[in-house]
């Protein structure tokens, strides 16, 4: 027997539907698991406090500072760098060999798995370069990984500028530094600064490329230079789950609200950046 | 605006280093992958000094602390293949599913919300899903299997498949938008129900974007790190059924790094891990990049 189509239609969509569900529930249920549990020791104290009693109790400043010197850190290295990489990629590179194995590179470099970037990060930045675990280490580490992104995303910026501005520069003789510098970036910026902080947001977050590179269980103290460890709140999750025993279940979703948080309103930035260049835009 | 029309002899010196520092951050990725596999080699090679290539892929013992050690990363690849799979058998489907649902069918509000949704599933860090899944999803899998502990390959599979959807449904619904106009167009023309086109029409036609979307997943599950290692009981002994405590690739490099003392056997064991880790994405990244230039 054949089913009617209109039927069959609505059998299938209502599965659609149903897969769709699958996904989208738990995300909603982590959210008000989150907050209910988080904001449960959610206080101006919980942000600006050390932690005390092994962790157990007390607030995760030094893990919000150290993950803000991190990020501060990464964008500082990533950014000139991977601006210059989409530059040469979408105003100077033409489409023949070397083009081809960059975006083959750029790809990789985008599906190495964050702990093989952690075990780079310790050979050459804490090893070989001798830098030690560390600040620096660990932010070239997540600069490195965060590059694909902000490569990738700096290119299509640059993409979308109409051929018509650098051709009109051009033709008033600039050369195609100054077009690039007075023209091209100006008008990209907005979609540039909204990949990089995308990258960032990401960067923010991760634990494995930090994990042997800069990360420390516990310091009662700020770091003082760039050559210090320090504590990030990511890390500082993995030990409150699974180092410390005991731990109060609430300074856990506190610590992991305060990070998606974190990430959240770096995102809602890009988010916003992009909008209002978007409404701006003439063409 | 201001441009000058004369060009200073410093004009053509400064834009000269430009040029150089645009070509030198061009090529950056490059150098960047090579200098990334060869200190791997460095750290790793070390190994087979002192330790046979075929103890290393082919023993089924990883015990690197026992005297001798034995690094037979046998058990570690299959608890990697294990929650790999696991994870791309109920990933897959649900978020090629849930990506026709998004693309073609939700209406324009639902749409938004689903998409918002999605993107902050992918927004969650790692290390917050895994601390997730170990308060609510272990104790679950526990409870209703009745199997001592719930820190299994089996958890590990539902967390990373949870977690390479994003991955899944964005790279699938790219796929579906690049069908061209027409086809969808032509086959509702024909008399052909909402349904029967994407069926028969658009899936067919975003084939490569399908595979394109199962290679990035696996490639995004088989490179987590620290979710798995939180939620599949970190042990690594030869798995013989999903719902036992398995130790994947990466689990291992995370867990054991912070113990093992510089240059000493076991510490070039884990970055020869890392040499086998970083081939396996190279490998299934290179194909998955194939099947999206097919695509276009």
């Amino acid at each position: 027997m054949r089913l009617n189509p209109k039927i069959t239609e609505k059998i299938a969509f209502a599965f659609l539907f149903l897969s769709t569900l699958v996904i989208v529930v738990p995300v909603i249920l982590i959210t008000i698991e989150l907050l209910k549990n988080g904001m449960s020791v959610m206080s101006w104290k919980f942000l600006t406090e050390s932690p005390r009693m092994g962790m157990r109790a007390g607030g995760i400043f030094p893990a919000i500072v150290g993950t803000v010197y991190l990020i501060v850190l990464t964008i500082l290295f990533a950014l000139p760098v991977g601006i210059l990489a989409a530059i040469y990629l979408s105003e100077y590179a033409r489409d023949h060999w070397l083009s081809k194995i960059i975006d083959v590179a750029i790809v990789n470099l985008a599906g190495v798995p964050s702990v093989v970037y952690g075990l780079f990060g310790l050979g050459i930045f804490v090893t070989f370069l001798n830098f030690g675990t560390s600040i620096v280490a660990g932010a070239l580490t997540l600069s490195i990984m965060s590059l694909p992104v902000i490569i990738t995303s700096s290119r299509e910026a640059l993409g979308t500028i109409p051929e018509s501005f650098r051709e009109s520069s051009l033709a008033l003789g600039a050369t195609r530094w100054q077009t690039i510098r007075r023209i091209v970036i100006p008008n990209a910026l907005p979609g540039i600064i909204t990949g990089a902080i995308l990258a960032l947001s990401r960067a923010a977050g991760e634990t494995a490329p930090i994990l042997f590179t800069v990360a420390a269980f516990y310091l009662p103290h700020l770091p003082k230079t760039i050559f210090d460890q320090c504590m990030a709140l990511p890390y500082h999750l993995y030990v409150l789950a699974t180092q410390v025993p005991n731990v109060k279940a609430g300074v856990e979703y506190g610590t992991a609200l305060v990070l998606v948080a974190m990430i959240l309103i770096l995102n809602l930035m890009a988010g916003a950046i992009r909008s209002h260049f978007r409404k701006k835009k003439q063409w | 605006m201001e441009v000058k029309f004369s060009r200073p002899a410093h004009h053509r010196w400064i834009e000269f280093a430009v040029e150089k520092a645009i070509f030198g951050a061009g090529i950056i990725s490059i150098i960047f992958v090579a200098l990334i596999f060869l200190f791997l080699l460095k750290e790793g090679l070390v190994l087979f000094r002192h330790y046979p290539f075929t103890n290393f892929f082919f023993g089924i013992q990883w015990s690197p602390i026992s005297e001798p050690p034995r690094l037979g990363i046998v058990p570690l690849i299959l608890g990697s293949l294990a929650v790999t799979l696991g994870a791309v058998v109920m990933a897959v489907p649900l978020g090629v599913c849930a990506a026709i649902y998004i693309a073609e069918i939700a209406p324009g509000w639902l749409k938004d919300i689903l998409k918002g949704t999605v993107e902050f599933l992918a927004a969650i860090p790692s290390i917050v899903l895994g601390f997730i899944g170990l308060v609510t999803l272990v104790p679950m899998v526990k409870n209703i299997f009745h199997i001592p502990t719930g820190l299994t390959a089996f958890s590990g599979s539902i967390m990373l498949a949870f977690m390479a959807m994003p991955t899944i449904v964005s790279m699938m619904e790219d796929s579906l938008r690049a069908v061209p106009r027409a086809y969808r167009e032509g086959a509702l023309a024909l008399g052909a129900t909402r349904w029967q086109t994407i069926y028969r029409v658009l899936i067919p036609a975003a084939s490569s974007g399908i595979l394109a979307a199962v290679m990035l997943g696996i490639g995004r599950v088989i490179g987590e790190t620290m979710a798995v290692m939180m939620i599949t009981g970190n042990s690594a002994r030869l798995p013989t059924t999903l719902l036992e405590p398995v130790r994947t690739m990466t689990a291992t490099i995370a867990a054991e790094m912070g113990e093992a003392v510089q240059g000493s056997t076991h510490y070039s064991s884990l970055f020869a891990i890392g040499i086998v880790l970083f081939i396996i994405t190279f490998l299934i990244n290179l194909t998955a990049s194939a099947f999206i230039k097919r695509r276009k």
